[in-house]
């Protein structure tokens, strides 16, 4: 903003250099192209967003090849059939279908030119004619004009392409070797977008790098928290970097809504959807799959919505995100979609199908990975009014092989939830009861990891408790519910080992009457939170299964999310801009203390930067466990040099403050003592400004009333 | 100690004032009636009947005999504050916003909101039978919520709907100082209360802010951040703390939890700018604050309509962070 001159300056350069503003037309100046007298555009994007603009010039005309070559008396015919077939496709231009004629033989060249009214009808076009046969010697090669001059371009000789020299990368995990072990969070409101560290010990976040518009809809971090990813009209962005943040690859797609990494980060599903020009279409739907590396696309899938809509309950635009889910694991090796009665799953070798088909299951809705084994489970819900009954299955990839099946009857809807290591499997069962007029729940449970997949079958106590939520505890065996009626549900826990038989599922506890209608367990397990956002206004209870009981409990007012950071310390509740007022977040120790509070207007969105999983082995791990007394000692001591050194340096700050203060008071006074006369005089002489004139002076007055004498006599 | 509930106004509260001996406390509110109550038990003294419109503002005069008021009803009233009879009616052209006695008693500060195409403005009138305009000031865009006098009735401060702070000669009109983009208000200021000395003053504004601004320099000295839009502010005389009032938007009280409203009077360090308490009890925003000039109590106006007037209990004066 310092660089734009004011009209005053202006004026003021004006005479000093002897120029008559007022004969001058400022806007007939004309810079020369290129110079840019210093003042530089603090836009870097410009110039990329010129040429994308100049691009789409011609991008709605199509070039139609391996037409058959005829003579005039023909002209008409073959014209009637060009524009009977791409009329179907789009509304034609009027004089849009151009067919040129060699001006020696008189007949047509065998190719022609067709101008859409949007270059979206004309890539429809390209795509659908592209090889369309119209008899055996004819089959058509339809290209986008604006692809012909870029053809044009290419040299005939090929060239071998340079060969970069190295250049050595930023260590882009710089974050994890924090000397104080911190962890990162990116904050939205309003229009800046904010990394900070959550230093919970000094009670404050300490900012990393800030941006005023970094995105245009939303961010967010990939699964292992190397790049943070933003959407903007031209596409996604990543960004990341040692000590800040640098643009380290863009993703262009026009118009993308959502995007999806995999779960090891090596690739990045985009989406957008197009509305149709034909409001009677479905709305076509672009995917893009990335390498977030190379920012090469690896695949693409273009079609209608409907295509991308089945099994999911729907959004807006009717596609439920992600249409592609990857399997588990880091290698990022499969990844699939659900079809009309098919299963696709896809590999990231060669980006094509398994065994090149579909896995073929009749009436599929609902599918998902196991979140550490290429291991599927789908649900195909009743069929036949219940003569077919409906079925969950796992099935083994790249094998397709079915692990373990298992049919339930009279069954109204599934949903499947995975704990954290792909040991169990829970899936909820909402029955019909006899009468067919209400539901119950049960849940199945799967044990993958053991011989055979055994299956057992839980039902609540009170068979017709509504299921509000359901969490698996990451990396554990214990589960917890809310069930029940509102407005105070009970809460229960759940192990899936009891005691001395670990193959059987037992009850730890059930808490009664909570307020309570979302679950958020620790990613390190054994604490949970027990919230009750929305309708409970914030409620927080604070508990730890291990003892099962409450550590405590709290209200952040309002609050709509709970995240907890990825090393289970900390967590944090926020009231995102859904609420009007009391925007901003809460930070908590994992104890349910109040470390500080951020107040924020317009506030988005907050997410922790996730880490990727520890190196350690398991041996390893519970060495430190053991160990973990000698481990604490260093650390309770920095804990309270810190704690010394804040208390030191606000004490600093404190007398400081007094102290400028004090030299403000003074100054004051000083200037209050001077202006007394004059102050009296506009008072009339009226003497004071302070409360002498009450200044209480104890006056004694003697008065006489009376004088008498008598003489006493003296005996 | 139990703070009094005075009910006495039908309309929200828009202003409070105590006179210079802090025996008596002024009340101006929506309805047409400004009221005088003892500032000791918060009994009502009396009315002053005669304005046709929301009565914005008011001062009193160094003595406690005369009391002006602005009313909305396009007139600035001054009252004998004994008998309660109508000295003097000021016409204008447009509902008058703020009043200030100059020091002396003979200048008065009135600012009049924009109306009928008219613009806002500042006018200095002189408390005279015959009163002479003295001057006009013209220029801020919307209302002005309050001007005052600076040291010496050198200067005037405004401010208001534009969100700037703003330094004008009395004598010549001449545009003085204004507040910076940066550090000024980013939304409507709503309120502005001088230090008892006139040397520094504080400004509410509806950006959930606070700022404390040297009177002679406008220099920012210090910035309270609230979780609230501020509607009104007032300085303790005695210690240094100041108090802001406010809440959300009156039109939104009732589609939310009264906890959400944050009706509360929250204190502040003046130094450290570091909260240290709250005061509930009302059920709308604060519209209006005002400290006892012995320091030991102050009054709350609120849209609900009720003046709530808190004697401190000795524990008030021993407050350490």
């Amino acid at each position: 903003m310092a660089d734009v001159m004011s009209m005053e300056d202006i004026r003021a350069t004006a005479a000093r250099l002897n120029v008559d503003l007022s004969s001058l037309d400022l806007d007939s100046i004309r810079l020369p192209p290129g110079e840019d007298f210093g003042v530089s555009s603090d836009d870097e994007d410009l110039k990329v967003e010129e040429s994308l603009e100049f691009e789409e010039g011609f991008g709605n005309i199509i070039v139609v090849d391996n037409l058959p070559v005829v003579p005039r008396e023909k002209f008409e015919k073959l014209e009637g059939v060009v524009r009977k077939i791409y009329s179907q496709i789009g509304v034609i231009k009027e004089n849009g279908l151009l067919m040129p004629v060699d001006p020696e033989t008189q007949k047509t060249l065998g190719y022609c030119f067709i101008e859409y009214n949007t270059p979206q009808e004309a890539e429809l076009a390209k795509e659908k004619t592209h090889g369309y046969k119209l008899d055996r010697s004819h089959i058509f090669a339809v290209n986008m004009f604006d692809d012909i001059e870029k053809f044009m371009k290419v040299p005939e000789e090929w060239a071998p392409p340079e060969t970069k020299p190295y250049a050595p990368g930023e260590n882009l995990q710089k974050w994890l070797t924090d000397e104080k072990a911190r962890d990162q969070f990116v904050i939205r409101a309003g229009s800046d977008t904010e990394v900070l560290w959550n230093d919970a010990r000094q009670s404050k976040p300490e900012l990393v790098y800030k941006r005023t518009y970094w995105t245009e809809s939303f961010v967010q971090w990939s699964p292992l928290g190397t790049y943070l990813a933003t959407v903007h009209r031209q596409g996604a962005a990543v960004w990341g970097g040692a000590t800040t943040f640098n643009r380290l690859m863009r993703y262009a797609h026009p118009q993308v809504k959502l995007i999806d990494f995999s779960p090891g980060e090596r690739f990045l599903v985009t989406y957008s959807s197009q509305e149709p020009s034909n409001p009677r279409d479905t709305h076509r739907v672009v995917i893009n799959i990335f390498d977030v590396r190379t920012g090469k696309v690896m695949r693409d899938f273009k079609g209608s919505a409907d295509e991308f809509a089945i099994g999911g309950t729907g959004g807006v635009s009717g596609v439920s995100w992600p249409v592609f889910r990857w399997s588990g694991g880091k290698d990022d090796k499969y990844f699939a979609r659900i079809g009309k009665n098919v299963v696709s799953v896809y590999e990231t070798e060669t980006f094509t199908l398994i065994d090149k088909k579909s896995i073929k299951v009749e009436n599929v809705v609902d599918f998902s990975w196991s979140p550490t084994d290429a291991i599927l489970a789908i649900f195909v819900p009743e069929l036949g009014g219940g003569n077919q009954p409906a079925r969950v299955s796992l099935v083994q990839i790249p094998s397709k092989e079915e692990l373990r099946q298992k049919n339930l009857f009279s069954v109204s809807d599934c949903k499947m939830y995975w704990q954290s290591n792909g040991d169990y499997l829970a899936v909820k069962v909402d029955r019909y009861t006899k009468t067919k007029k209400s539901t119950y729940t049960g849940f199945e449970l799967f044990r993958i990891k053991e011989r055979d997949i055994p299956i057992e079958v839980l039902e609540l106590e009170n068979k017709n408790d509504k299921i509000i939520a359901f969490a698996w505890e990451p990396k554990g065996h214990r589960f917890a519910v809310i069930h029940g009626d509102n407005p105070r549900p009970d809460v229960s826990f759940y192990s899936m080992r009891s005691g001395s038989n670990t193959g059987r599922v037992s009850k730890l506890t059930t808490l009664k009457g909570k307020q309570a209608n979302a679950l958020y367990w620790s990613p390190g397990g054994r604490f949970i939170i027990l919230a009750g956002l929305k309708g409970f206004n914030g409620q927080l209870e604070f508990y730890n299964v291990d003892e099962l009981e409450t550590m405590a409990q709290a209200e952040h007012f309002m609050a709509t999310d709970v995240e907890w950071d990825p090393t289970g310390r900390y967590v944090v509740t926020a009231v995102t801009s859904v609420h009007e007022m009391e925007n901003g977040f809460n930070v908590w120790s994992f104890n349910g203390k109040l470390l500080y509070r951020i107040l924020k207007d317009h506030f988005f969105q907050f997410l922790w930067r996730p880490r990727p999983p520890s190196f350690l082995c398991a041996e390893k791990e519970e060495e430190i466990a053991k160990n973990l007394k000698k481990y604490s000692k260093k650390y309770e001591a920095e804990d309270q040099d810190v704690s010394m050194l804040l208390s030191e340096q606000d004490r600093e700050k404190r007398r400081m403050l007094k102290e400028e203060w004090e030299r403000w008071v003074s100054e004051w006074k000083r200037l209050h003592e001077e202006e007394k006369l004059e102050r009296q005089k506009l008072r009339d002489g009226e003497a004071s400004d302070e409360e002498e004139e009450y200044e209480a002076k104890e006056v004694e007055i003697e008065e006489l009333l009376d004088v008498s004498e008598e003489v006493i006599s003296f005996d | 100690m139990r703070p009094i509930l005075m009910k006495g106004h039908e309309r929200p509260l828009t202003f409070l004032k105590y006179n210079r001996e802090g025996d008596l406390l002024f009340s101006c509110a929506k309805d047409h009636n400004p009221t005088v109550w003892f500032a000791d038990n918060g009994e009502r003294l009396g009315t002053y009947r005669g304005h046709n419109g929301a009565v914005w503002s008011c001062d009193i005069s160094r003595d406690s005999a005369t009391l002006i008021t602005a009313s909305a009803d396009q007139t600035v009233k001054l009252w004998d504050v004994k008998t309660g009879t109508l000295l003097y009616t000021f016409n204008f052209d447009s509902p008058a916003k703020s009043v200030d006695f100059a020091v002396g008693d003979k200048l008065a500060v009135i600012t009049t909101d924009p109306f009928m195409g008219l613009p806002s403005a500042i006018h200095i009138k002189q408390i005279a039978r015959d009163p002479d305009n003295l001057l006009i000031l013209k220029g801020p865009q919307g209302r002005i919520n309050r001007a005052v006098w600076g040291p010496l009735n050198r200067t005037i401060i405004s401010a208001g709907e534009d969100a700037v702070v703003r330094i004008w000669d009395s004598e010549t009109g001449k545009l003085l100082k204004e507040s910076d983009k940066e550090d000024g208000h980013k939304k409507p200021i709503t309120s502005l209360a001088k230090s008892v000395d006139g040397s520094h003053f504080l400004t509410g504004s509806l950006d959930k802010s606070a700022k404390l601004w040297d009177t002679r320099t406008l220099k920012l000295i210090k910035t309270y951040v609230t979780e609230r839009p501020v509607n009104a502010v007032a300085m303790s005389p005695l210690l240094d703390h100041v108090v802001l009032g406010g809440g959300q938007d009156a039109s939104a009280v009732t589609t939310t939890d009264h906890r959400a409203g944050k009706f509360e009077a929250k204190f502040y360090d003046k130094i450290l700018t570091e909260e240290i308490g709250g005061v509930k009890g009302h059920f709308g925003p604060i519209n209006a604050l005002a400290f006892n000039p012995d320091g030991k109590s102050f009054s709350s106006g609120g849209e609900d309509g009720y003046v709530r007037l808190h004697h401190f209990d000795p524990d008030y004066f021993n407050i350490k962070i």
